[in-house]
């Protein structure tokens, strides 16, 4: 059934956004749709996808946490699309590597269709909104500086946070240094924002525990919080709903009594800061951890550094002026050495 | 030496192509390991347990059901060892066997996990957290975030179901985890 099985080719990404980004994480969702247009880049939504099963289908069973997943690439394959995003980095990972395992053994790649009920050619390359984005940065840059408007994120300090799922196994982590990875870094330094080097990029956060284990679950956030703040980050930037629940929700349990709590905020939201959109749009009122008195801190400084801008401006153009006039006012030979 | 049954190393190499038996127990995969610091048995402990073929050990200790699988002791495993791929393959030979010492929370949310994904085929977060409680009859955890996620539009009560649940179906039944 598959030798004849051609579906018209697409233009654009297909989207898979994965149960998390149409739940708990809809805010991801909502700021990616919002900067994909700004951006450029065509998302479509895999019409009457599934879940991927991660964590509890391969965990129990390896089969099925290959077979989940590949109906999803089957529906995109059908739809014409030869790429896929996968924001969510659970879903991403579990796309990824049911791609590579079915890739890698022809035996399993035969068995796929009947297994799914569907034709199956495996045609589907997965990426991540890192991947994405990181590939759009001269698209936010150039974005970013046609807004008019001053770039709120200039100098802020933030941590990129990856923790395991975008990063491990090394099948998945397409062309990251699994130590030392820098998708988002260099996402975060095309928004204008500065990266701080910190310890705990590749940590995992324990949050396909979050249920069962709470109590390891924020022994783990805790670590990564306080190292983030202790480099000077003032936001962490995330790209996994699990981390982002993780590390929003249960913050209030790793954080020190009076110590002010760390915003959580997800790379589509950062992105969406940096092109000017607002944001209730980017679902930034959707966190435990409010992210009101940041986005309050970063407009002062946008326009306190405007205002010196303005200032330094005005001063330049005075001491000109002033020394036009002394050139014009001085005898011929101009001023002495 | 065990030469002439298979052993536990010799069954995980097959059904999961990762080699317990090249482990020199160098304890670099316990070193990175997020879950060791709550754990009797850390990653080359187990990977020990398997080399000596100490099977009923290995498939009822709890510590194989605290793993993340967040996979850093097989990424910076020198030897190629793939403890994360050891650990997913004692868990499934133990819930084979029907083992009963997996801690009853953990069963229970995958249990109730891909309950939704086989009559719904995606996860409806509050239905799930309603199973995983009646499951585990941990009935009051988390409650207080409950309202809090409410207003913040993150939870829905309605749980969508997909066209394609048949094929939800024959996924299951095809990969023998049907009922």
């Amino acid at each position: 059934m598959n030798a004849q099985y051609t579906a018209t080719p697409r233009e654009g990404i297909a989207y898979y956004p994965g149960c998390s980004l149409h739940g708990t994480s809809r805010e991801f969702d909502e700021s990616l749709r919002a900067i994909a247009p700004v951006l450029g880049l065509r998302i479509k939504e895999i019409d009457d996808w599934s879940c991927c099963g991660a964590s509890s289908g391969h965990m129990t069973d390896h089969l099925l946490g290959v077979a989940l997943p590949a109906r999803n690439l089957a529906l995109a394959e059908a739809e014409g699309f030869d790429r896929v995003v996968a924001p969510c980095a659970a879903c991403y990972n579990r796309l990824a590597i049911s791609q590579h395992e079915i890739a890698a053994d022809p035996g399993l790649a035969e068995r796929m269709p009947d297994i799914l009920g569907r034709p199956f050619r495996n045609s589907v390359e997965v990426v991540n909104a890192n991947q994405l984005l990181r590939d759009a940065a001269d698209a936010i840059k150039e974005k970013t500086a046609a807004t008019g408007k001053p770039n709120p994120l200039v100098g802020v300090k933030l941590a990129a946070y990856y923790g395991c799922l975008l990063v491990r196994p090394a099948a998945v982590a397409a062309g990251e240094d699994s130590e030392n990875p820098s998708s988002i870094d260099d996402v975060i330094r095309a928004c204008g924002a500065e990266a701080v080097d910190w310890n705990m990029k590749v940590e995992c956060c324990g949050a396909s525990l979050s249920f069962s284990r709470t109590a390891s679950v924020v022994r783990l956030g805790r670590a990564i919080v306080s190292d983030a703040r202790a480099h000077g980050a003032e936001a962490i930037v995330v790209a996994c709903p699990l981390c982002h629940s993780n590390l929003d929700l249960r913050q209030k349990a790793m954080t020190a009594r009076g110590q002010e709590p760390l915003p959580v905020i997800f790379i589509t939201q950062l992105v969406g800061l940096a092109l000017g959109l607002p944001a209730g749009q980017l679902g930034l009122d959707r966190h435990f951890v409010p992210t009101a008195p940041l986005l309050a801190r970063l407009s002062e400084r946008a326009l306190a550094r405007e205002a010196d801008e303005a200032r330094k401006k005005a001063e330049a153009a005075a001491k000109a002026a002033a020394r036009a006039e002394k050139v014009a006012a001085a005898p011929r030979g101009g001023e002495p050495e | 030496m065990n030469g002439t049954s298979r052993t536990l190393a010799s069954e995980i190499a097959a059904s999961a192509g990762a080699n317990a038996a090249a482990c020199y127990q160098c304890g670099k995969c316990s070193a990175g390991c997020p879950m060791a610091a709550d754990s009797d048995l850390r990653p080359h402990n187990l990977m020990r347990l398997v080399m000596q073929n100490r099977r009923a050990e290995a498939l009822s200790d709890p510590t194989i059901w605290y793993c993340l699988t967040c996979e850093t002791c097989s990424e910076r495993c020198p030897n190629g060892c793939d403890p994360a791929r050891v650990i997913d393959a004692l868990r499934e030979m133990s819930l084979a066997a029907g083992i009963s010492q997996t801690p009853k929370n953990i069963k229970a949310f995958h249990r109730a996990f891909l309950e939704q994904v086989r009559t719904n085929g995606r996860v409806h977060e509050m239905g799930l957290v309603m199973e995983y409680k009646l499951r585990s009859g941990d009935l009051m955890k988390d409650a207080t975030n409950a309202a809090p996620m409410f207003s913040r539009g993150k939870l829905s009560l309605r749980a969508h179901r997909i066209k394609g649940i048949d094929e939800m179906k024959r996924i299951f039944e095809a990969c023998g985890t049907g009922s």
